[in-house]
């Protein structure tokens, strides 16, 4: 870290999907960890190259959806057979089908208030500063460019060294990405 | 490589669709790259002039969202004794164009979540619009039975919530389940729309070069950056969000029927009402999708997004769930004889014959006449046919609702209860009002946000370029 001093990593550019696939493996395989790869649109088997399997965000959904199904369900009860009971023709207080519509809706509401939350929080969003934003050419990493940052905090991270590494794997250009 | 000129190069392609293999036409013309599909979409927000037809397009739909402020305040002043509702027929207009707005919305939520799940590529160009047309018809539709509840200000009435009446919703009623289902779907749809949004508002963050435009779409952006962690977790997020909308858009529209079906009124006391009330939406919806889509791909020059494939598959599942409605009026016919009810019976050839017989026969030539030209090839590859088939539809469905509410409620059970309806001017700028408020964010949407999604776009071209299917030679 402190041979370091003033840089958040080094970023390189790549020319199409696959080429950064293969050079996120390599990487991989050489032994980086804390390395993030940047692409305009989703890209198969990137997450994977980076080591980055499973997400938690099918558990949290489903959580999301209990706690809905139960608390909507719970709402109904509490509000027709314990606070304000009314005997319609003797009909059972606790007329569940009719109760099914709403627990429904409030089952997907919370379960999709937890995907879009939940998926904010684990990706750390909103972020407005993010140390790339200074590399200039990191604006087209939303629009045609292909990126693989490598972390100063890794620790088989070496100024001149991943640097050599990466300049190795083909890329367009490969810079610093000031801290 | 110059991305405009390639785009304008092809952007006549329309006229001599090329074929992919199967013969039919493909889902985005050839000779597009990653930037130029980037550059191409975000263009129409960001660098081109606003066009004049924008403005007086624009100019018109405010004019008339005008109109239904000036509706609402005479209605808030003098009471919604300005509509033509009245007993017997309380429900009137606000019911008819409230199941008419949200039936068009859901065509968004089939588009961008049903489809997504069975794997249909060519909803990838037309789903972001889709959804921002269901957004804005459950806004409109919202409005109807809040205004209808004569003192909206005690909207709240609604929700469960402690309060010192000490009473609470009767959760055992259809129109508190309508409550929560049309608000749960408009909170869906809306998050739907917003998570589908944040990649393309990175991408116009980082195109535009004016500071200010920066700042609103990076807030908006919430800082994406386009990571492969991320991309990770909003695809499954994405992905899960579309198999719980899926069942929901099936559940606001039956919630919707059930308004009707679960009262006893001959005409609406029928188990065929859901079934038939979502194919109904479904077919309203997709007759609005093209009737925005057919001219903004040829105002915008969009016929590589949006091409001959997406018309032509939106006028198939037109045909069939206008065959599934016909089917639904044959069987409602049916059963008016074939239950043995003479309210029924009545309350069927009252339809057909009755005071408002000229709606009903209306209705059919518009829902079960006009769309058989739709098995024809020849109309289905003719967008201003396709154009004029859908408003016909649009039409057919609003005088469906309108036959539903009014012949049942205007001749119940007892002939000391009858009387007419007949709609007020009131009723009328209401109605249009809310169409220009519609089209009118209908217009901020298309000016303002990518109309396309961009990074989906991207995701096809990277797949169709394996696949073959799309070649990025021009040709």
């Amino acid at each position: 870290m402190d041979t370091n001093p003033g840089i958040y990593g080094l970023l390189a550019e790549f020319d199409s999907p696959t080429a950064l696939v293969q050079a996120t493996r390599s990487a991989y395989e050489a032994g980086y960890r804390r390395m993030d790869a940047y692409a305009p649109f989703p890209i198969e088997g990137l997450p994977e190259a980076l080591g980055f399997h499973r997400t938690r965000m099918p558990m949290l959904i489903l959580i999301g959806g209990i706690v809905g199904a139960l608390s909507g369900f719970a709402l109904q009860y509490y509000c027709a057979v314990i606070s304000y009971p009314i005997n319609v023709a003797g009909r059972p207080l606790n007329s569940w089908p009719s109760w099914i519509p709403v627990t429904f809706e409030l089952t997907v509401l919370i379960a999709s208030l937890t995907a879009v939350l939940g998926l904010l929080a684990l990706c750390g969003l909103p972020m407005p500063y993010h140390p790339l934003f200074h590399v200039p050419r990191f604006s087209r990493a939303t629009r045609d460019a292909f990126f693989l940052c490598i972390e100063c905090i890794d620790p088989r991270f070496d100024r001149t060294a991943t640097k050599d590494f990466l300049s190795g794997l083909n890329p367009r250009e490969v810079s610093e990405v000031p801290q | 490589m110059q991305p405009e000129t390639a785009a304008s190069k092809h952007a006549t392609s329309e006229t001599t669709p090329p074929l992919s293999g199967d013969g039919v036409p493909p889902v985005m013309g050839p000779g597009y790259t990653f930037r130029s599909v980037s550059e191409k979409i975000s263009s129409i927000t960001l660098t081109r002039r606003t066009p004049r037809a924008w403005l007086l397009g624009f100019a018109i739909s405010f004019a008339l969202t005008m109109l239904l402020l000036y509706t609402i305040f005479w209605l808030l002043f003098r009471g919604v004794g300005v509509w033509g509702i009245n007993v017997p027929v309380a429900w009137g207009f606000a019911i008819i164009n409230f199941v008419w707005w949200i039936g068009i919305g859901h065509a968004g939520t089939l588009i961008s979540a049903i489809l997504l799940l069975l794997h249909q590529k060519w909803r990838t160009s037309i789903n972001r619009f889709a959804e921002a047309m269901t957004l804005f018809a459950v806004a409109n539709a919202g409005l109807f039975p809040l205004f209808h509840m004569g003192r909206p200000w005690f909207f709240y009435w609604l929700l469960p919530y402690p309060n010192t009446m000490r009473i609470w919703p009767q959760f055992r009623s259809p129109l508190v389940w309508d409550v929560f289902a049309v608000s749960t779907y408009g909170t869906v749809s809306l998050l739907f729309w917003y998570v589908g949004l944040i990649p393309d508002l990175a991408t116009l963050r980082d195109r535009s070069r004016n500071r200010f435009v920066q700042i609103i779409y990076g807030i908006m952006a919430m800082g994406w950056r386009g990571s492969a962690y991320h991309w990770k977790r909003y695809e499954m997020t994405y992905l899960i969000l579309a198999a719980l909308a899926t069942p929901l858009v099936l559940s606001v529209h039956t919630v919707v029927s059930f308004d009707f079906a679960v009262a006893i009124l001959p005409g609406w006391h029928s188990t065929i009402f859901p079934p038939y009330f979502v194919a109904g939406a479904i077919y309203s919806g997709f007759a609005m999708v093209l009737v925005l889509a057919i001219p903004l791909r040829a105002f915008y020059g969009l016929q590589d997004f949006i091409t001959m494939r997406h018309l032509q598959n939106s006028a198939k599942v037109m045909l069939a769930t206008g065959l599934i409605v016909g089917y639904g009026y044959g069987i409602e016919a049916f059963m008016g004889w074939y239950s043995g009810s003479i309210y029924e019976k009545f309350s069927q050839v009252n339809r057909m014959f009755g005071p408002y017989a000229v709606y009903y026969w209306a209705l059919l030539a518009c829902n079960v006449g006009a769309i058989q030209f739709l098995w024809l090839k020849r109309v289905r590859n003719n967008p201003p046919w396709l154009f004029l088939v859908s408003l016909i539809v649009l039409v057919g469905m609003w005088l469906e609702r309108y036959v539903i509410v009014v012949t049942s409620l205007h001749r119940d059970y007892l002939p000391s209860s009858w009387g007419n309806y007949s709609p007020t001017v009131w009723d009328w700028t209401m109605y249009l009002g809310t169409i220009g408020f519609f089209l009118a964010l209908m217009f901020l949407f298309i000016r303002l946000l990518p109309m396309i999604s961009i990074a989906e776009m991207q995701t096809l071209l990277a797949q169709s370029k394996e696949t073959g299917e799309v070649t990025t030679e021009k040709s």
